[in-house]
């Protein structure tokens, strides 16, 4: 068996709480390698006895979900109803210029992957924006630019940090 | 280990002494979500490093909140029998002044201090630290009267004996050891205790539901999906005092006759997944959970849930759905989920908040939750109050304070001395309420009447600068993202909605995109099958009804007011999903 299936099997059988279904099956892979890869479908769908088409039904439905590896980094703009007020699109636009994206998505690279959220619970502070799943609070357009662009001097965070 | 109740609470008793009249000083740190997002994990780092450099020992705990966001990251500095002493908006520079002249020489540094809070525990005549003021005079404080918030801040969430050392689980202790199951539920019934998450249901009537079925198996699940943008209380409460919650979910399940448990989180909101779960289990070790709690027959399992990224989930029948692991879909109704619900059982749901206030509500009696409160909404709201204000928070106010007095007073109005515009409350299904009609007193009927709802308690603030077109648009653009898809009178139409908005935004709308508008929003509200579909046509019906002219004038004038729409073209359509 390879690692990559290893590492799944291991996460699907290895849930310890007691309801164990296909949404959190799915969770746990995409805790354990970021995303869920084909091995996962089928994995999941032999661990609970369902077909392949089941699970994508449950995987395709919940954005959080992603189908192929991650970038190096991860970058999520709040647009919940408070950030969109007090200026989240100006911090997405700077955000998307310093990545050099026009776009929400990932760079061609697979350095920078840049998304919106729809609330990040930490509304007190807004504009939020999360960096590799960390919270900062109350950025500008170039506090937030600052971010992104300090994340080419780390080292490449270890496979697979989830969520 | 299961140990006696009064063990367990002579351990909490003596560890508690150590805490607040050994001979450390100790250090509370905001770290809720607000914390994290202002930066506590930098002053924590600061903190422990500051106190290395200048030797000096302290118990630092990670509490979490107090409700003070705008002061965020905050950390008080609590000397053994002495009062609180608050610093606010702190920095790695400020945390070693902090340190080096309070925690070492044990003076305050009065000009960074915020407040003091005095020691419930200390003698009485003390004498108030010197220049520092007291913090229940603050704005944000004067009005406030806390009942499931009144460990959050004060205690650390990780730590079941702190709980228990302030009185946790004591409600618990009484129900089961005096108290029948109709007896608790009668005790809510006479609190008017009503549901926080959104409709205002009465809770007890709900109980009964649940408590006249016999069936072996039935089910009480906690809902802190909280998907609503501008609200973050419940994950407050869990993130803060994850206790009370466990506490309130036992006695709801006491009182029902329900032995399993869920509470259910969204996946990514680690602060509260983790602290929830950190409970769970810390009650399971005590026995607090698990089979013959406290030594009566009562046996309850409890279980933290999670569902992927999902609005929906949040609605009590999809939230069923994503607990048994499939998509969150709404079910139809009948039948109901107080005879068909998880996994096909009787099922109660209830919102964090609701659950949160049975514990004060069994230790004090219904009689004094129903005197808090306005008419047939008792108690306390508790509110987020977010956007263009001077004090953005959480604070537990009391029903029937006026929303006007909670924005420019507990609030502090809206900064930089600009008008209010208008105020969103309630979710995005929620709609606006313009500036001239915030003069109505939190109560669940005197919102509904005048068109808005209090529901999850989010309270955005917005100022004269913001286009009502825009803000509508992005309401929308979340109604659309989230619609679930299962009834097409929601899923087209608020893709519809959202294009036509669209077009009005980028001043192409013409004459008869309104009245086009307002035929989607009846085929939603007629035709859909969970309140997303049918509320989902009030960000536009309110926003019309307040700011016409602003419609009038993006469509027939072709200009924006304020110049904001066309400063964001984005389609979120293209961008999500
Ligand atoms: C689209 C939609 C989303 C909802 N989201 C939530 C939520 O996030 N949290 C919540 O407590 N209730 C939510 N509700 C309301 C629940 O269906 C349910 O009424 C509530 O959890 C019951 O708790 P309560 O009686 O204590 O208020 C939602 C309803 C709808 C229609
Ligand atoms: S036509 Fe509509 S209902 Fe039919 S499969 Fe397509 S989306 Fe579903
Ligand atoms: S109204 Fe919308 S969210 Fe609700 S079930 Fe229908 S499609 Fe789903
Ligand atoms: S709206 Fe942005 S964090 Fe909630
Ligand atoms: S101080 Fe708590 S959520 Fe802000």
């Amino acid at each position: 068996m390879d690692r990559l299936r290893q590492t799944i099997t291991e996460a699907v059988h290895g849930q310890s709480q007691p309801t164990v279904t296909v949404l959190s099956s799915l969770l746990a892979v995409q805790d354990a390698i970021g995303y869920i890869p084909k091995e996962a479908l089928e994995e999941v769908a032999a661990f609970t006895g369902k077909t392949v088409n089941d699970i994508w039904a449950v995987a395709s439905f919940y954005p959080n979900f992603k189908f192929e590896p991650l970038c190096q980094h991860t970058v999520e703009v709040c647009w919940g109803t408070t950030c969109h007020l007090v200026g989240a699109m100006p911090v997405m636009k700077s955000v998307l210029d310093t990545a050099g994206l026009r776009e929400a998505g990932d760079t061609p690279d697979k350095f920078l992957s840049v998304g919106y959220n729809t609330c990040l619970g930490a509304c007190s502070q807004a504009p939020v924006i999360s960096v590799n799943h960390r919270l900062v609070g109350r950025v500008s357009p170039e506090t937030a630019a600052r971010r992104v662009s300090g994340l080419s001097a780390l080292p490449k965070p270890e496979d697979g940090h989830g969520q | 280990m299961v140990l006696s109740y009064q063990d367990i609470n002579a351990q909490a008793g003596s560890r508690w002494r150590s805490l607040t009249s050994g001979n450390l000083p100790w250090v509370r740190v905001g770290s809720a979500l607000c914390g994290q997002a202002a930066g506590c994990e930098e002053v924590l780092d600061a903190l422990e490093s500051a106190m290395e450099r200048h030797g000096v020992e302290g118990n630092v705990s990670h509490v979490g909140c107090l409700g003070l966001c705008f002061a965020e990251p905050l950390l008080d500095v609590q000397f053994p029998n002495g009062p609180r002493i608050f610093y606010g908006n702190v920095t790695p520079e400020s945390v070693n002044r902090i340190v080096s002249v309070h925690l070492r020489e044990g003076n305050p540094v009065t000009p960074l201090a915020l407040g003091f809070l005095s020691n419930p525990d200390a003698a009485a005549g003390e004498e108030p630290p010197e220049g520092i003021p007291d913090l229940n005079l603050h704005p944000m404080r004067v009005l406030e009267k806390r009942i499931a918030l009144r460990n959050a801040g004060n205690i650390d969430p990780g730590d079941i004996y702190q709980y228990l050392a302030v009185g946790g689980y004591q409600a618990l202790h009484k129900a089961l050891t005096s108290m029948t199951p109709e007896q608790t539920l009668e005790e809510v019934a006479t609190a008017g205790l009503r549901g926080r998450g959104g409709a205002a249901f009465p809770a007890a009537t709900k109980w009964r539901f649940l408590s006249g079925s016999n069936a072996p198996v039935k089910y009480i699940l906690c809902n802190c999906e909280e998907g609503d943008p501008g609200a973050f209380n419940d994950k407050a409460i869990v993130e803060s005092d994850p206790h009370t919650l466990v506490e309130g979910i036992l006695l709801a399940g006491y009182a029902t006759g329900a032995a399993h448990g869920y509470i259910f989180i969204r996946h990514g909101h680690d602060g509260p997944i983790e602290r929830a779960r950190e409970a769970v289990q810390q009650a399971q070790e005590l026995g607090i959970l698990g089979n013959s709690i406290f030594g009566s027959d009562f046996d309850f399992e409890l279980e933290v849930a999670l569902t992927g990224d999902s609005y929906v989930a949040g609605e009590e029948t999809a939230l069923m759905d994503a607990i048994e692991g499939g998509r969150a879909m709404p079910r139809y109704r009948p039948p109901f989920p107080a005879q068909v619900g998880l996994f096909g059982k009787p099922t109660n749901i209830n919102n964090v908040k609701t659950l949160s206030y049975v514990p004060e509500i069994i230790s004090q009696g219904g009689e004094w939750f129903a005197g808090i409160g306005h008419e047939q909404s008792t108690g306390t709201a508790i509110l987020c109050l977010t956007g263009d204000l001077n004090y953005t928070g959480m604070v537990e106010l009391p029903m029937g304070v006026s929303l006007k007095d909670v924005l420019f007073n507990v609030a502090g109005g809206v900064p930089g001395g600009k008008d209010l515009k208008l105020v969103q409350t309630g979710g995005p299904l929620g709609g606006v309420l313009g500036a001239e009609d915030v003069d109505l007193l939190l109560d669940f009927e005197v919102f509904r009447n005048a068109g808005a709802i209090l529901g999850s308690g989010g309270i955005i603030a917005a100022d004269e600068d913001t286009c009502v077109v825009d803000l509508t648009r992005a309401l929308i653009a979340f109604c659309q993202y989230e619609s679930c898809g299962k009834c097409f009178p929601c899923r087209m139409g608020m893709s519809h909605l959202l294009e036509v908005l669209e077009r009005i935004c980028r001043l192409e709308g013409g004459a008869e995109d309104l009245a086009l508008m307002r035929n989607i929003g009846e085929n939603m509200q007629a035709g859909s099958l969970c309140g997303h579909g049918q509320l989902g046509f009030n960000p536009v019906s309110s926003a019309l009804k307040y700011f016409g002219d602003e419609f009038d004038a993006h469509i027939n004038g072709r200009t924006c007011p304020t110049g904001r729409c066309l400063a964001s073209r984005y389609s979120p359509s293209q961008t999500r999903r």
